[in-house]
């Protein structure tokens, strides 16, 4: 298994490098214009000295190896002067600077991050602790009430786009019974009692929209799973066993079922950290799918280049640790 | 929850002082904190490396130019202790060189001395090269800035100006501080992280905490030359979102105090501000939604000469009875009230403000006219064909009509598609992405200044009061051409002798009189001779609180142009 994972780990240096050139060709070729926003009344011959300053007046492949080593080599090295103290150089290192802000990338990226983390995440942590049981008893009882109105809901909420539930939210507790902010504070700290409410308050409605949305496509993989699993033969042999019906579902199918379901988790943590590019929109929350976001809009290249090169990184990693898991899980499977 | 808190508090502290004292403003800081929303988050608090209107607007809370302009459009010392003119001797007789002096004792945020050094400095900064300033133009004709003793700074231009006012007036080319940025001359200027976010300036606030691209907290500037202002101690700049979320904030949940440029349609705003929550102001400034008519061929079959001097005329557009008639099709009121509502005004001028500019000379394409434009495509021989569509010598009266865009402007242009068609001229409509049509790559096809199209739409204005700048970018060498890379601004390929005459007359006219008259002229020629269809004059709204008290929109400066002056209303 260890040296399974070290083999994948080398293959996917080549495979994101391939990818980061991608990228970069593609935003190069894509035809967005970051001075487009300006105010027409800018002359051309300023533009053109904006357009040098942020260096795109140089070619292409100078300007996809500047990033390359201002990626893999200033940036790596910065994140260690900060972390140890030490210096390395004289530290006048040219860091990865987004050109809307002219101001570091990585810092932005960090500054970003904790947001992100708590309301997808969160929606995710608790879309996953909803659908594992919506799943079983919906499997379980196949065509009962209870699956019935479990599977409406759920296709409900695998159907109908996050950019929907969010305004309609926003229109009935923001507008209508003015219950929770429509805007994400994200001055707030939390410092007490009543700071920690506000915190709640105002991370309930984008956290409601993501976990339905991450809990109906779970548990609609969860059902399928245990059906799956409800009819095999080791099942009918454990009850035929006298096994009590409880530890049939729970120990025997639920483990085996949740062997797919696991992947489809892990697989789905990346999605955690690009954000819900259109939630944090509509509610404002500024994690990294709205500094995305507005970097596509402004034609942010190196933010929008780094922000999704970071994700590329983290769905390659996962993918590695979703089949890692599954050797774990399942016994039958080895990669040596 | 500590806003509600210093709210309470400063709640108090009112109270106390309102009933002790009788000033309308009960002092610096007193009524807590107010909240500003922008839908397009701010980038950066340096306005000379962004460009970008919400960025300005932003920094000239803190940043402040010498002069500012108020709503009327009258200049008004900000940094400096009077306005220089020629009588006060402030501007030369040869009008080489203007000279202004700043008022005594002034204090940037950190407490240190304004000096003339200052001034100087900041023209140093914007003019260095590879720093990539986006204000340089304001600095054209610059020779030199220098200070002459410590609060007289003597700004000398290469040639006589006759309008003299473009550096340091206005919220785009504030003073900066020579001690901040000294180390940030040109290509080093984008490295300078925590300068460019936190500048100290000599504005009613300083940035307390930013986060780029999403929330500015400012707080009082404890040094501001007005000891009583300004009235709130903290202003929270919130980004993100869209207009209709922005003005919802405002007008709806009454979360915000301000929220700026809340483009909204006029039906959803309606209900909006049927919650009696606040109020929308709009700023008419200079920006007008106009059409330009390709004066030149742009048949794809023309290849590379095509939209240029070499593809010869347009077939048809070169008619100056055909231009009229199609500006006379047009309901202007009906494009207002559909895409509009209170954020535009119907216009014929090019130039519509300020108010001793514009023409009235124009005014006959306000009112739609069918039957006039009708007949004057039969007078010009253009007859209906058998499929309704007017044609003369093989050429029919059929165009291809591009935007951008944006939903207001689609619902314009289907209108105007129906109205040209009732004089029988047949339409193809198009949109390009913003980014694409207003982007300056050369090598798209899609790009507003190639003009691959017969008939365009889109809005500009100008930025100061004197639109001579502006006015000059319809001279016949300002063409976009493969030659100059298609940059030049004449977007509508004017070519009118008459009309550059006029402009080399406006240059070296400076009697304002003079200057306005010319102006006028100048105008109605590229509106009458149909190079030219305005239409509207667009407005920026800003959703107001009917709490927040002395916020007024200004169409010549920043929209925060008077934050000093904002208070909380009792």
């Amino acid at each position: 298994m260890f040296t399974y994972t070290i083999r994948r780990l080398i293959f996917a240096v080549p495979t994101l490098l391939v990818i980061s050139f991608v990228i970069f060709a593609l935003l190069d070729l894509a035809p967005n214009d970051p001075l487009g926003e300006l105010p027409l009344t800018i002359p051309p011959e300023v533009r053109e000295q904006i357009r040098a300053a942020m260096g795109l007046d140089q070619p292409f492949l100078v300007r996809y190896v500047k990033w390359l080593q201002q990626f893999f080599i200033n940036e790596p090295l910065n994140i260690f002067e900060q972390l140890t103290g030490w210096h390395i150089g004289d530290g006048n290192r040219m860091r990865v600077l987004s050109w809307a802000t002219r101001s570091p990338v990585v810092d932005l990226i960090v500054q970003r991050l904790p947001q992100t983390l708590w309301v997808v995440g969160l929606a995710y942590l608790f879309g996953t602790l909803l659908a594992i049981p919506v799943g079983v008893i919906s499997a379980y009882r196949q065509y009962s009430i209870f699956d019935q109105i479990g599977t409406f809901i759920t296709m409900v909420g695998y159907s109908v786009p996050t950019f929907f539930t969010g305004v309609v939210l926003i229109v009935i507790f923001s507008s209508y019974l003015q219950w929770f902010p429509s805007v994400y504070d994200t001055n707030l700290q939390v410092r007490d009692w009543s700071s920690f409410l506000e915190q709640l308050r105002q991370m309930f409605l984008p956290i409601l929209v993501l976990t339905l949305y991450n809990a109906s496509q779970i548990a609609r993989f969860v059902r399928a799973s245990m059906l799956d699993n409800l009819s095999q033969d080791y099942v009918r042999t454990a009850r035929a066993k006298g096994v009590k019906e409880k530890a049939v579902l729970l120990v025997h199918v639920l483990r085996n079922s949740l062997i797919p379901v696991v992947t489809v988790i892990a697989l789905g943590v990346p999605t955690i950290f690009s954000g819900a590019i259109i939630t944090e929109q509509i509610f404002r929350v500024n994690g990294l799918g709205q500094l995305l976001i507005t970097a596509v809009q402004g034609a942010d290249l190196p933010l929008v280049q780094t922000l999704t090169f970071i994700f590329a990184v983290l769905i390659v990693l996962f993918n590695l640790i979703a089949d890692v898991l599954y050797g774990i899980l399942d016994p039958r499977i080895r990669y040596d | 929850m500590s806003g509600i808190k210093s709210l309470l508090t400063a709640g108090v502290t009112t109270i106390i002082l309102a009933t002790g004292g009788t000033a309308a403003h009960a002092g610096r800081g007193s009524d807590g904190e107010a909240k500003i929303l922008f839908w397009q988050a701010v980038s950066t608090m340096n306005p000379y490396l962004s460009g970008g209107s919400k960025e300005v607007y932003a920094a000239s809370m803190v940043l402040e130019p010498l002069a500012g302009f108020d709503p009327d459009g009258k200049m008004f010392p900000r940094l400096a202790a009077g306005i220089p003119s020629l009588e006060n001797g402030g501007i030369a007789a040869d009008r080489t060189s203007i000279t202004w002096k700043l008022k005594p004792d002034l204090k940037w945020s950190d407490g240190t001395a304004v000096t003339a050094e200052d001034v100087a400095f900041t023209f140093a900064y914007c003019t260095a090269p590879g720093g990539g300033c986006a204000q340089k133009a304001k600095f054209e004709g610059v020779k030199a800035v220098e200070a002459v003793d410590p609060l007289t700074v003597k700004i000398s231009f290469s040639k006589p100006m006759s309008y003299p006012y473009a550096p340091f007036v206005g919220a785009l080319s504030p003073v900066i501080q020579k001690a901040q940025f000294k180390d940030c001359l040109g290509e080093k200027a984008a490295q300078c992280t925590a300068a460019n976010f936190n500048p100290i300036g000599t504005g009613a606030f300083v940035v307390k905490d930013f986060k780029a691209n999403d929330v500015v907290t400012f707080a009082a500037n404890p040094n501001y030359r007005i000891a009583d202002k300004p009235a709130f101690s903290t202003i929270v700049l919130k980004g993100g979102g869209d207009a209709a979320a922005a003005a919802r904030a405002v007008l709806e949940t009454g979360e915000f105090d301000f929220a700026w440029n809340t483009v909204v349609e006029p039906e959803v705003l309606d209900a909006m501000l049927k919650k009696g929550k606040g109020t929308i102001s709009t700023a008419f400034s200079t920006t007008v939604e106009r059409i330009h008519l390709n004066p030149f061929g742009a048949d794809p079959a023309l290849g590379q000469k095509r939209s240029t001097k070499d593809a010869g005329p347009h077939p048809a557009l070169s008619d100056p009875a055909v231009r009229k008639a199609l500006s006379l099709a047009i309901d202007r009121d009906i494009l207002v009230e559909a895409g509009y509502g209170a954020g535009g005004k119907a216009t014929c001028n090019v130039i519509p403000a300020p108010a001793n500019l514009a023409s009235s000379g124009v005014d006959w394409c306000l009112k739609q006219d069918i039957a006039a434009a009708n007949k004057l495509l039969d007078d010009a021989g253009w007859k209906k064909g058998s499929d309704g569509v007017r044609a003369k010598g093989g050429v029919k009266l059929s165009f291809l009509f591009q935007t951008s865009t944006n939903s207001v402007r689609q619902g314009s242009q289907a209108l105007i598609k129906d109205w040209w068609n009732k004089i029988g001229v047949t339409t193809e409509l198009r949109n390009v992405p913003a980014s694409v049509y207003f982007g300056g790559d050369p090598a798209s096809p899609d790009t507003y200044k190639k003009f691959y199209a017969d008939i365009e739409m889109y809005a500009s204005g100008f930025e100061t009061t004197d639109p001579a700048n502006f006015l000059a970018d319809f001279k016949c060498d300002r063409i976009p051409s493969p030659v100059d890379g298609w940059q030049g601004g004449n977007v509508g390929r004017i070519c009118d002798p008459a009309y550059d005459a006029l402009i080399d007359k406006l240059s070296d006219a400076s009697e304002p009189q003079a200057r306005s008259e010319i102006i006028k002229t100048l105008n109605d020629l590229l509106v009458n001779g149909g190079y030219v269809l305005p239409l509207v004059n667009r407005g920026e709204p800003s959703a107001i609180s009917n709490t927040l008290k002395d916020a007024l929109v200004n169409p010549w400066d920043s929209q925060l142009w008077n934050v000093a002056d904002w208070s909380r209303k009792k």
